[in-house]
């Protein structure tokens, strides 16, 4: 973080920790941050200590492809993700900061009729639960995106398309900014270079957890991390339905703004967007083996550039400038993970798998409801862990934009 | 992780492979239930080496077992 970035959001970092807080949030990106945020702010709860490894926002909240948008599979999902659309079309109001929030309109395209299917089935549902979505056919799809080649390159033929009006962008460092920003202006304190090394348990109540920088008690504990959520829940003694997987991205140099919409083919298994700064930013599929490496590959790459050619010809003509890879915490039915857990006092919010960052604003909600009233939100009570042990999950395989 | 060693095909590009996992249920559960839940949903998610199962799908097509370090995605001899 430069001092052009500290001059216009005004972080102000604690001294050292204290003995204890209130609550301890573990995870210093998006989630961490928005429910420390709304803590402070709708629910006067400021002795919050969010505790991050790195620095805030180093991990999956500034490696993601920053779409937002509400058009999933399942009820409940489109309820949760749609709330989440709309506060962050007021997050600039709310935190006076600017998050570079576009709404682009988002194509989810098939080439297929399983695929027609699927993308007809979808703009029915998320209209039924109040989340805008239509049925769009070639000719549509070629007045909302003319880059798109309509034979897909000979093979991927685009026969129609789910089209998302609110879909949108936001800048991700922005987003984690404002939110420690309007949290500290509260009195959250936000300790970076902070490692948590283990969770003090007695008698079945989470009581504190253990630093590198020394003991920190709490009444209660919110593990928000992304990657290595499994390991710190396995210091507690529980086990979560998670396996971590790596998913790869890369952008294009900086080139003129010409691509509004945001392209998604689940089919092609790539998505795309333009970025403020003018980069084609391009995602895909996560890697089937889990790891938690963050290493790139060529392979990646070049299948899923070969790919997105089949359906933006002109990205031919572009270079790639850099490739990255963040780490997917992915639960068995493609849905969050959001609640409380077996441990008194220990609350997690996980399984954000590839959609975590549109969910950042209702996620951080919900959770700060959840800490300051003892009460499940009804949003998020379908996504508790209990789901797994009740039978009730929220298959949405096919809203997650991976497979 | 770029390639895996396939004993009956050599060195081979990891593309050719298809990932399988070998569930892990604790040795301390003892309830059919429990065990049979904790199979199909819950994970250990090991940070470090573990045991798994690869199909030579594009080779040989025959399974082989790998000792993989989850931090650094390497293939351990």
């Amino acid at each position: 973080m430069n001092e052009f970035i500290e001059s216009k959001v005004r972080l102000r970092w604690p001294e050292g920790l204290r003995h204890s807080y209130d609550v301890v949030i573990i995870g210093g990106g998006g989630h961490g941050l928005a429910t420390a945020y709304y803590l402070a702010t709708r629910h006067g709860i400021s002795n919050v200590a969010v505790l991050e490894r790195g620095y805030i926002g180093s991990g999956n909240s500034g490696r993601n492809t920053t779409v937002i948008r509400a058009n999933y599979g399942v009820p409940e999902a489109v309820r949760f993700y749609q709330h989440s659309l709309e506060l962050y079309q007021h997050l600039e109001d709310e935190t006076g900061r600017w998050i570079m929030h576009k709404e682009k309109g988002l194509l989810w395209i098939a080439h297929t009729e399983m695929g027609l299917r699927a993308e007809r089935a979808r703009a029915a549902l998320n209209q039924a639960y109040g989340s805008e979505t239509v049925f769009v056919g070639p000719e549509e799809i070629r007045s909302i995106c003319p880059q798109i080649d309509l034979s897909g390159g000979g093979r991927y033929p685009v026969l129609g398309a789910s089209y998302h009006p609110r879909g949108a962008t936001a800048r991700h460092d922005r987003v984690v900014w404002s939110l420690a920003e309007g949290g500290m202006r509260e009195g959250v304190e936000v300790h970076q270079r902070t490692r948590v090394i283990g969770l003090q348990v007695d008698a079945g109540r989470i009581i504190g957890v253990e630093t590198d920088r020394g003991p920190v008690g709490a009444g209660t504990v919110l593990l928000a991390l992304g990657g290595q959520v499994s390991t710190l829940a396995a210091m507690a003694g529980l086990r979560l339905p998670i396996r971590t997987h790596p998913l790869q991205a890369f952008v294009t140099n900086h080139y003129q703004q010409g691509l509004e919409a945001i392209v998604a083919s689940t089919e092609l298994l790539f998505y795309a967007s333009q970025t403020a700064r003018g980069e084609i930013l391009i995602g895909a599929e996560i890697d089937r083996q889990p790891s938690y490496s963050y290493r790139s590959s060529y392979g990646f790459l070049s299948s899923c550039a070969g790919r997105a050619l089949a359906l933006l010809p002109f990205l031919a003509d572009l270079r790639v400038l850099r490739q990255w890879t963040g780490v997917c915490d992915m639960s068995p039915d493609y849905s969050p993970v959001m609640g409380r857990t077996a441990v008194d006092g220990l609350l997690v919010t996980t399984g954000w798998g590839t959609w975590g960052f549109k969910a950042i604003p209702a996620g951080g909600e919900a959770m700060a409801a959840l800490i300051a009233t003892g009460e499940v939100p009804s949003l998020i009570a379908p996504f508790g862990l209990d789901r797994f042990l009740n039978d009730r999950t929220l298959s949405d395989r096919g809203s997650a934009g991976t497979q | 992780m770029l390639f895996l060693t396939c004993p009956h095909c050599g060195l081979r590009s990891v593309e050719e492979f298809r990932y399988a996992e070998i569930p892990t249920v604790p040795e301390t559960m003892s309830d059919p239930e429990a065990i049979d839940l904790d199979r199909g949903f819950f994970r250990t998610n090991r940070e470090g080496e573990v045991v798994e199962r690869w199909f030579h799908e594009y080779g040989c097509r025959r399974w082989i077992t790998v000792r993989r370090d989850t931090r650094t995605d390497s293939v351990l001899a």
